[in-house]
């Protein structure tokens, strides 16, 4: 490989990427190049504890600042790049500057989805949450506001209706589907969230499309609802989604299809250049999916600095994925899309329960609310490739730690 | 502050000076522990901070909690009678001069 390995984008992936590198110790010289002003941090928190404040912003740091140039990796914190240009193998900044490298890892993330402006998605007070600057703003809007409306009930959205809550607000989530969490989960799951929200205090209304948001003087006052009902607000956070930042690999001509396109290897369609994190897209099972998840972006950073030192490895992690809403804990195992089946396991001990989630005879997933036993034992069986029966699983007194072991080749 | 200290086979110890109150995930990943992670920030989620608390030290450690219990069946390195996920240790007075061993994955 001539020249360095040029890794744009700080977030969970590049981080993963760099912080593997280190520890295979690489030869190759890194460039880790980031748009925030900031190292690499932590996301989940932005909605939850440092949110609320009880997360100071120094305790969000994946590695200590410091951490990057003692390792030897060259940092590019608060740079733009506006293109690629793989012919040259060089990537261009948005103030003209080429740095040449080796090889590529593009970990350029996924951004929120943004409410038209012709529907006030643009009036000051409306927010969406990403990086630690949007959660700085959102924190001061709710600090002097008595009422905020949530648009979208997937898990950002329900989590800063928690946040919002324990910092005193009212607040009103709108989701436009049947359910809260439809696209993402069962209906068991669905009416968890929506009996825990409702007990704090949430307003849920499902089913309901915006009509707009109405402000006066550039200020969101109120959102107007499909149902002809108005309601009043100070704040409104727009949860709906994220959308994969393809921008600058699409116009370098490596292939995107819902994402940059990377196979088992995190290779894209240009030889030199690999690709990890929410920006990607790959085939599971058959059918190309992308994650918007810590464990993905942390899995193809580290798996894309192993293939890059030579490893021959492979992606085949189960995806895991958690949320954090008052005083339960959601851990979820495997993605569930598309079961046929869905049974239901209480914890008579922590008080929880988990769902699991069959295609057939197959399990494919695990929400667990409350509940790590099962999320551990799940996980663990879904990495396996077992397939515990539905009505074992049903079965409280049925011991998961000896299923497992059953199942366990000697 | 308090003095931690990571054993880790086949190679030099690290000790560090902790601030009190942080995590020994966060404390051993702030130092460059090898195989600590942490990658769910301490929710247990991940099981990648597992740590062998030294013996000597486990009765002022303490025992897991319910759902640590838990996650602790699902480590990469199969846990010992002294397994604690670091995340869930918080750094204290008392634990000045703790020694922790570092699971090392095949």
């Amino acid at each position: 490989m001539k020249g360095p390995i040029v890794v744009v984008g700080a977030g969970q992936a590049g981080a993963s990427f760099v912080s593997r590198h280190v520890t295979l110790g690489g030869d190759a010289p890194v460039i880790l190049i980031g748009e925030e002003p900031y190292a690499p941090y932590q996301r989940p928190p932005l909605s939850k504890k440092f949110l609320t404040g009880e997360l100071e912003r120094d305790r969000l740091w994946i590695r200590q600042p410091d951490w990057y140039g003692q390792n030897g990796i060259t940092t590019r914190f608060g740079t733009r790049i506006a293109e690629l240009a793989p012919s040259q193998r060089t990537v261009i900044t948005d103030s003209g500057e080429r740095i040449g490298y080796g090889k590529l890892v593009l970990c350029t993330g996924s951004r929120p989805r943004l409410l038209p402006d012709a529907l006030g998605g643009s009036l000051d007070g409306v927010h969406t949450l990403r990086e630690i600057g949007d959660a700085d703003r959102l924190a001061e809007r709710l600090g002097g506001s008595r009422r905020l409306i949530v648009i979208g009930g997937g898990y950002i959205g329900l989590e800063i209706a928690a946040s919002a809550r324990k910092l005193g607000l009212e607040v009103t989530v709108i989701e436009m589907a049947e359910r809260i969490l439809q696209r993402v989960a069962s209906e068991q799951t669905s009416l968890y969230f929506r009996s825990l929200h409702r007990d704090h205090g949430v307003e849920i209304l499902e089913s309901t499309r915006i009509v707009r948001i109405a402000g006066r003087d550039g200020v969101a006052r109120r959102v107007e609802l499909d149902s002809g009902e108005t309601i009043d607000a100070d704040a409104v956070l727009v949860g709906i989604g994220a959308l994969p930042n393809v921008e600058l690999a699409e116009a370098a001509g490596i292939e995107c299809e819902n994402g940059i396109c990377v196979d088992e290897a995190c290779r894209t369609s240009d030889a030199d250049i690999h690709a990890a994190g929410d920006c990607t897209s790959f085939v599971r099972n058959g059918q190309r999916i992308r994650l918007e998840s810590v464990q993905n972006a942390a899995d193809q950073g580290d798996l894309t600095a192993r293939v890059l030192s030579g490893h021959d490895d492979r992606y085949a992690s189960v995806p895991w994925f958690w949320s954090e809403q008052y005083d339960c804990m959601l851990q979820i195992a495997g993605l569930s899309q598309g079961f046929d089946r869905a049974v239901i396991r209480r914890n008579s001990t922590s008080g929880g329960q988990s769902v699991w989630y069959y295609t057939g005879e197959r399990l494919i997933a695990v929400d667990a609310m409350n509940d790590t036993k099962s999320y551990a034992f799940g996980r663990r069986m879904l990495e396996m490739g077992m397939n515990p029966r539905a009505d074992q699983v049903e079965d409280e007194q049925t011991d998961l730690k000896a299923l497992l072991q059953a199942g366990m080749p000697k | 502050m308090v003095k931690i200290t990571w054993k880790i086979a086949g190679k030099d110890d690290i000790t560090a000076d902790i601030p009190i109150g942080n995590t020994l995930m966060e404390a051993a990943v702030d130092n460059n522990v090898p195989f600590i992670e942490g990658e769910c920030g301490g929710c247990l989620s991940c099981a990648t901070c597992h740590v062998f608390v030294d013996p000597d030290w486990y009765g002022t450690t303490g025992a897991p909690g319910d759902f640590e219990e838990d996650m602790l069946d699902m480590t990469e390195v199969e846990r010992s009678p002294t397994s604690r996920l670091s995340c869930q240790i918080t750094a204290s007075t008392e634990l000045d001069g703790l020694v922790l061993h570092v699971p090392i994955p095949d």
